[in-house]
């Protein structure tokens, strides 16, 4: 099952004893304050996790799917994540023990 | 923003935690993060967005040394795919003019 806010704070709860209400808004502000980095064009460096990483895109031609229409993709800033080496690594290892 | 840039701020903006706890609790919630994309399992922010992994097949690779070719095996990698709120509020970043700046770190 996917890792949820909730599921966060359940485990600030369990392990830190933080109450269920500061737990939740912790976890709360804690994706909010990386928003908000973001918005005001601020990358993100999380060491031992990874880097949120901002590029600006220039407007492309673009083209509906559907219906074939050719419309321009506007200029757009996108955010990429770029994982760290340690969690590179961690990820890594769990391939040798997938069953596939 | 660093990690520790991240801390701070949220010490400053809540009353209940000293900076210590704070500085835990972030920690604990990265390590909460990683270990769960370690065991395989996806990470779902709404409103921020979804961690996965990625399956690499096998693939000869060089050692960038000596030009010899060495089998690599098949991995998986960590995949943020931003969430909507995110997106827009990072576009409408660009759109107010911000400029794009890298941490201190």
């Amino acid at each position: 099952m996917a890792l949820t806010k909730a599921a966060i704070a359940e485990q600030l709860f369990e392990e830190l004893g933080l109450n269920k209400r500061e737990a939740k808004e912790l976890v709360e502000m804690f994706f909010e304050e990386i928003r908000r980095a973001l918005e005001e064009g601020q990358q993100v460096k999380l060491s031992g996790f990874g880097n949120f990483d901002l590029r600006d895109k220039k407007q492309r031609p673009g083209r509906n799917p559907k219906t074939g229409e050719e419309i321009p993709i506007t200029a757009r800033r996108v955010v990429t994540f770029r994982p760290g080496q340690k969690l590179k690594q961690r990820v890594e290892a769990y391939a040798g023990t997938q069953q596939q | 923003m660093t990690k520790s840039e991240l801390i701070e701020i949220l010490a400053s903006k809540q009353s209940q935690l000293a900076q210590k706890d704070v500085e835990l609790a972030v920690k604990t919630v990265l390590e909460h993060m990683a270990q769960t994309l370690a065991s395989g399992d996806r990470i779902e922010i709404r409103g921020f967005g979804s961690f996965s992994l990625h399956y690499r097949p096998p693939r000869m690779g060089r050692n960038p040394k000596t030009g010899e070719a060495v089998a690599l095996d098949s991995k998986f990698v960590p995949h943020f795919k931003p969430g909507k709120e995110l997106r827009d509020r990072v576009n409408e970043g660009m759109e107010r003019g911000l400029e794009i700046r890298d941490s201190g770190a």
